[in-house]
């Protein structure tokens, strides 16, 4: 994949300028995460048209991110929240951006079943593999052996694979996996989910590796991030489309 | 056009919501409501339903409901909800986000057994869940009706009161009331001079009437503007204890210049009787049926607004009141209500009969009335 230039590099149009620094920690993924998002809606031409709803924890940050609507819900609820607001105004474009925590443990019985409705909402999962806002405890994506605050011993051998579990559910969705280093493939990714909601084509994916600098305790050891990231988490969880 | 017609309770709520313009149903099936959900799927489901863009989603579980129709809510659409028991357990979770931003949802509940799965037949114990559930603390809009007319009648005037005031409106039934089938007056509001309050889109609204933050307390909403386009950001986590005083503050003080405009009661019998029965719901209407039994003895007080409860009327009635009985289907729910409005107001005692979960006749209360010794 070639490098991306520097104006592509720059600021969404949609990013709310006022509002940076960002509130994130330094060396969180979420930035570009929400970077990638911001670019993929300027390049859609959506920003008037889009209700942003973002969960309790870390994704909650993401509030005053963009000039867009938006709306800080509650714990686990931004998918349900957001299936409403899609099925109240058709011609809104609805997205939840949610944490591992929120939508794999505490809102997961409401995410897989509006995969299995087939809802017409975007729904975009930070992954960092840790309860971050909290302090660090385990999420169910936290992987075997690793010790986080309630793991102090290590974490079990068990953890969710979440666009697998959606594309089992629902075979039309669209379905991805991405990482924060990949800046254009995510942006890439983006623009498909979003263009597919906008289309009213069904229930869109997308999971994004991302690292928690602060949790990882890697906070000033960059190159330990990058081996976590890239090495150890995408290793186990597949990176592309499903 | 009005119309007389021999309906189960859950169809006449069906047909109030439908009849006050909502447009949207997210419910979760549970004894004693769901007629009220096979009404929506059936009629959400027709060419008329389509046609009218009506919403019908049967959600994952109550929590789902209750958020997809706060959602709803947010996007412009007049939504509604219907549940029972533990189903209001689950939903307070966002009817408490609901009075943070003061969002116009409308639910209505219909009271089973409790505590917990209980049954699924009748009580008078989602007083307190209704009116205060939640983690802040209780604006809302409660209205407990007492036979299917009113049923019909203020499970219209729940969405107009909800989107009028902009709190949470509830209307507070139980399972005798849903499941029972009698003759009501269905009717069109407009040709008895009942218009409907339009609803307005708290998220991508293009053109505001007025600003949103006259609404919603001022730190959980932020507007941005970019480019001439307003952007509204509307926040349910705060950072500071200033902030959450301010968002309790506004909520107090908007409730409290409008709650004397919400509260409604009725009162039953000779003015002058000694002994004044209070009593809501279907307890309400056997009360009444009670005072007449009762040949001049009592009058009866019925809240018909639970919360705002009609405390100044109740105050002005317990005047000259020798006894006040409280009878309810619940251990003093009620009559904590009662009590509090009327501390230090009368000297009156009162006799609290407490029948939890289980139906209260009027012969109950007439013997109440009667055998009682006096005063």
């Amino acid at each position: 994949m070639s490098h991306p230039s520097a104006a592509q590099l720059a600021f969404p149009k949609c990013v709310r300028v006022e509002s940076k620094p960002h509130l994130f920690c330094p060396g969180c993924g979420h930035p570009e995460v929400l970077k990638a998002f911001g670019f993929a809606v300027d390049e859609l031409g959506i920003q008037k048209r889009l209700a942003f709803g973002v969960d309790i924890g870390c994704s909650l940050l993401a509030f005053d991110f963009f000039n867009i609507d938006t709306i800080e819900t509650h714990h686990g609820r931004t998918v349900p929240v957001m299936v409403g607001v899609k099925r109240g105004n058709p011609h809104a474009i609805s997205v939840a951006y949610v944490g591992d925590g929120g939508a794999y443990a505490i809102g997961m019985g409401s995410l897989l079943n509006a995969a299995i409705r087939n809802e017409n909402v975007f729904v975009i999962v930070v992954n960092n593999a840790v309860y971050a806002m909290t302090g660090g405890q385990e999420a169910p994506t936290t992987l075997p052996g690793t010790k986080t605050i309630t793991t102090p011993y290590g974490a079990d051998n068990h953890y969710v694979k979440g666009p697998d579990l959606i594309r089992h559910l629902n075979p039309t969705a669209w379905v991805a996996r991405g990482i924060t280093t990949r800046q254009l493939e995510l942006r890439a990714y983006m623009k498909e989910a979003l263009a597919f909601v906008k289309e009213n084509r069904g229930f869109a994916f997308l999971e994004v590796l991302s690292p928690c600098t602060l949790n990882w305790g890697t906070i000033d050891k960059p190159n330990e991030t990058f081996e976590i990231l890239e090495h150890k988490m995408a290793k186990v969880y597949t990176l592309g489309r499903f | 056009m009005s119309e007389k017609r021999f309906l189960m309770g859950n169809e006449i709520l069906a047909l109030a919501a439908r009849a006050a313009g909502a447009t949207g149903m997210y419910g979760y099936p549970i004894t004693p409501g769901s007629e009220i959900l096979l009404w929506w799927a059936k009629e959400a489901g027709s060419e008329k339903g389509k046609k009218d863009g009506m919403v019908f989603v049967q959600a994952e579980d109550e929590i789902g409901a209750s958020f997809m129709l706060l959602g709803a809510v947010l996007s412009g659409q007049k939504a509604f909800t219907a549940t029972a028991g533990p189903g209001n357990v689950l939903m307070q979770d966002a009817f408490s986000m609901c009075e943070a931003m003061r969002l116009p949802v409308v639910a209505y509940i219909n009271q089973r057994g409790g505590p917990s799965t209980s049954t699924v037949i009748y009580s008078q114990s989602e007083v307190n869940l209704t009116a205060f559930g939640g983690n802040g603390n209780g604006y809302r809009i409660v209205y407990a009706p007492s036979n299917l007319q009113e049923l019909y009648d203020y499970g219209i005037k729940a969405f107009n009161t909800a989107w009028k005031y902009r709190f949470p409106t509830f209307l507070l039934g139980d399972g005798y009331q849903a499941k029972m089938m009698g003759e009501v007056d269905i009717y069109d509001p407009h040709e008895r001079g009942v218009a409907l309050v339009p609803t307005e889109k708290y998220l991508l609204e293009e053109k505001r009437d007025r600003p949103i933050d006259q609404v919603v307390p001022t730190p959980e909403v932020h507007i941005r503007n970019q480019d001439g386009v307003e952007y509204s950001c509307y926040r349910n986590c705060l950072n500071l204890e200033e902030e959450t005083l301010q968002v309790n503050m506004e909520i107090k003080h908007a409730w409290d210049k409008v709650a004397h405009e919400i509260e409604e009661h009725e009162t039953y019998g000779d003015p002058h009787a000694e002994i004044l029965v209070v009593a809501f719901g279907i307890v309400g209407a056997a009360a009444k049926q009670a005072i007449d039994q009762a040949g001049g003895k009592a009058r009866l007080f019925r809240p018909i607004t639970l919360r705002p409860f009609p405390a100044k009327a109740l105050r002005a009635a317990s005047k000259g009141a020798k006894r006040i009985i409280v009878a309810e289907s619940a251990i003093g729910q009620l009559s904590r209500l009662v009590k509090e409005e009327l501390y230090g107001v009368t000297d009156a005692p009162m006799v609290e009969y407490h029948r939890p979960s289980i139906g209260i006749s009027a012969e109950e209360i007439t013997r109440l009335i009667t055998e009682l010794p006096e005063v």
